[in-house]
């Protein structure tokens, strides 16, 4: 292809210059987002939607006492994602239904692009190599699983130490407890849409009220102090 | 094995529909799809020592060791490693899993006559041609820590089983032959639908953190053409109990059959035996329907350098 272009050198030069327009204005357009995104976020817009970061907390970090989740360097399409599903209904709540009808489709987008850029919380501990008890339910499951149930650990989707992988497997770490044992509990009761695959539906009916517990503990204490701990991903 | 002598499992299904639909509101039924008669069972499999019960002496640091290299094993025996694949990539659950290659059962059945190298292999061997082949890397030498430490966590999670005998579950199931003959462009589509969330539309797998999360299934970071993996009824035997992770024994018989041929129509590193030429090599170590080394798919001749 680098060929045929390369026999007309005018069109070859011209056809850089398109491309590098082309990346200026995604950069230009990124960077509107963003700046739609954090009015959003950070001030709620004229027509009635509240700034996220007062229940979701100054840097999206989420609120642990009330269970919101944390939305800091969380995937930018999952997020849009559920803000479209809590639009059109598919996903439930009270709080987030009003909020995602009145953004359009550009304000959820931008929000949640936002929020995916701030960083995660510090400290989240990504080496799960190190001596962990069976009896230890939390952790357990959590990096082992429970293969005589035919459970996965949740390792083996959300990624080690449960930073989240790719668009359809968000962060656990430092979410809320709370948060995490309300959507466990939402697909037990069927309430939470069964997302990709219909693979949680699955996992929650191998998990009791105990090992949702466990879990929800394991993973929003996974996150350090913050004064000393590496971002996540800068230390392999 | 609980009441069906007289419960049939459509009864089952439709209670659960029953129960589902009672609930009010909008809610979301869990999509369970009933495995098939042919489904290799986990149930009446050898069950290996619990975890908790690993000594924590001298000879338990091996054992503990052993484990650590089956998981992460780019962070225990990278030296010995070529690709992003960790043994428990294929040997689910550190290696305990029926039907999914388990150690303990593997460890009872050497010393074997490998027709692969022609001659009797002892365990420590077999575990040299993993490294070789599916983790694309160097065989550490025989006595080499890592080769030990795996024994031993294999000879631990054997413990009580009789030696020599194939146990249920061992290696991975051997499916009956398809209805239809295995189908790349079918296999595709099969892919697309319950394999490419996680491992990507180009097999490329996914990482996070510096990790590969979901393994590469092909290309430069996967097992090679010497693996046993690449060889289509080891995959679609793997497949069919075990994927995708969580949901084993979902996918038909021939599901499992076309995307095994899928998967391992491919292209990958190099097998390590190459001759020289790709006709020799398919002849001398590929010569079966079961592999698609030397085959041309898409207009190229896989395994070509």
């Amino acid at each position: 292809m680098s060929g045929a272009i390369g026999k007309v050198p005018s069109r070859s030069t011209f056809a850089m210059c398109v491309v590098t327009i082309a990346l200026g204005m995604t950069a230009t357009a990124r960077a509107d987002d963003m700046m739609v995104g954090k009015t959003i976020a950070t001030q709620g817009t004229a027509k009635g939607v509240a700034a996220c970061i007062s229940c979701h907390g100054a840097k999206g970090e989420g609120n642990a006492a009330a269970g919101f989740p944390r939305l800091a360097g969380v995937n930018a399409s999952y997020l849009s994602g559920q803000l479209s599903a809590f639009a059109n209904g598919e996903r439930q709540s009270t709080i987030m239904q009003p909020f995602a009808k009145l953004l359009s489709a550009n304000g959820r987008s931008a929000v949640a692009l936002y929020f995916s850029s701030l960083p995660p919380p510090a400290g989240i501990k990504t080496n799960d190599s190190a001596a962990i008890k069976p009896s230890d339910t939390g952790a357990w499951i959590a990096t082992r699983g429970r293969w005589d149930q035919g459970l996965p650990a949740c390792a083996q989707c959300h990624g080690p130490g449960g930073i989240g992988v790719g668009v359809a497997f968000p962060p656990l770490a430092g979410q809320p407890a709370a948060y995490i044992e309300s959507q466990l509990h939402g697909w037990k009761k069927g309430v939470r849409p069964p997302g990709p695959m219909a693979l949680m539906p699955v996992i929650v009916s191998k998990l009791s009220d105990t090992d949702i517990s466990a879990v929800a503990a394991y993973y929003a204490g996974n996150v350090g102090p913050s004064d000393n701990a590496a971002p996540v991903g800068s230390k392999q | 094995m609980i009441g069906q002598s007289w419960f049939s499992k459509g009864t089952l299904t439709g209670l659960l529909v029953i129960a589902s639909g009672a609930m009010g509101g909008i809610t979301y039924a869990a999509e369970g799809s009933t495995p098939e008669p042919s489904a290799p069972s986990d149930a009446k499999a050898f069950a290996p020592p619990a975890e908790a019960a690993m000594p924590t002496n001298e000879f338990g640091k091996s054992i503990k060791l052993g484990e650590q290299i089956f998981t992460h094993t780019q962070e225990f025996a990278g030296k010995y490693v070529g690709n992003s694949l960790n043994c428990a990539s294929c040997h689910l659950d550190a290696g305990r899993k029926p039907n999914s290659s388990p150690l303990w059962a593997a460890y009872l059945v050497y010393p074997a006559y490998r027709g692969k190298n022609g001659r009797v292999n002892s365990f420590a061997e077999r575990l040299q041609g993993c490294f070789r082949y599916s983790m694309n890397g160097k065989a550490p030498p025989l006595g080499d820590p890592v080769l030990v430490a795996l024994e031993t966590y294999a000879f631990w999670l054997a413990q009580g089983a009789p030696v020599g005998e194939k146990l249920p579950g061992q290696g991975y199931p051997k499916l009956p032959a398809p209805a239809l003959k295995a189908d790349y462009t079918r296999g595709s589509q099969v892919y697309a639908q319950h394999c490419a969330l996680c491992h990507a539309a180009d097999g490329q797998g996914q990482s996070s953190g510096g990790k590969a999360v979901f393994p590469p299934l092909w290309g430069a970071h996967s097992f090679n053409w010497g693996a046993g993996m690449g060889e289509i009824q080891n995959a679609a035997g793997f497949i069919k109990a075990n994927m995708p992770l969580g949901l084993g024994n979902t996918l038909t018989d021939q599901q499992a059959w076309d995307v095994a041929t899928f998967m391992d129509s491919q292209e990958r590193p190099q097998d390590p035996r190459f001759t020289g030429s790709v006709e020799a090599t398919r002849a001398k170590y590929h010569d079966s329907p079961n592999s698609m080394y030397g085959e041309k798919i898409n207009g190229r001749v896989l395994g070509a350098p």
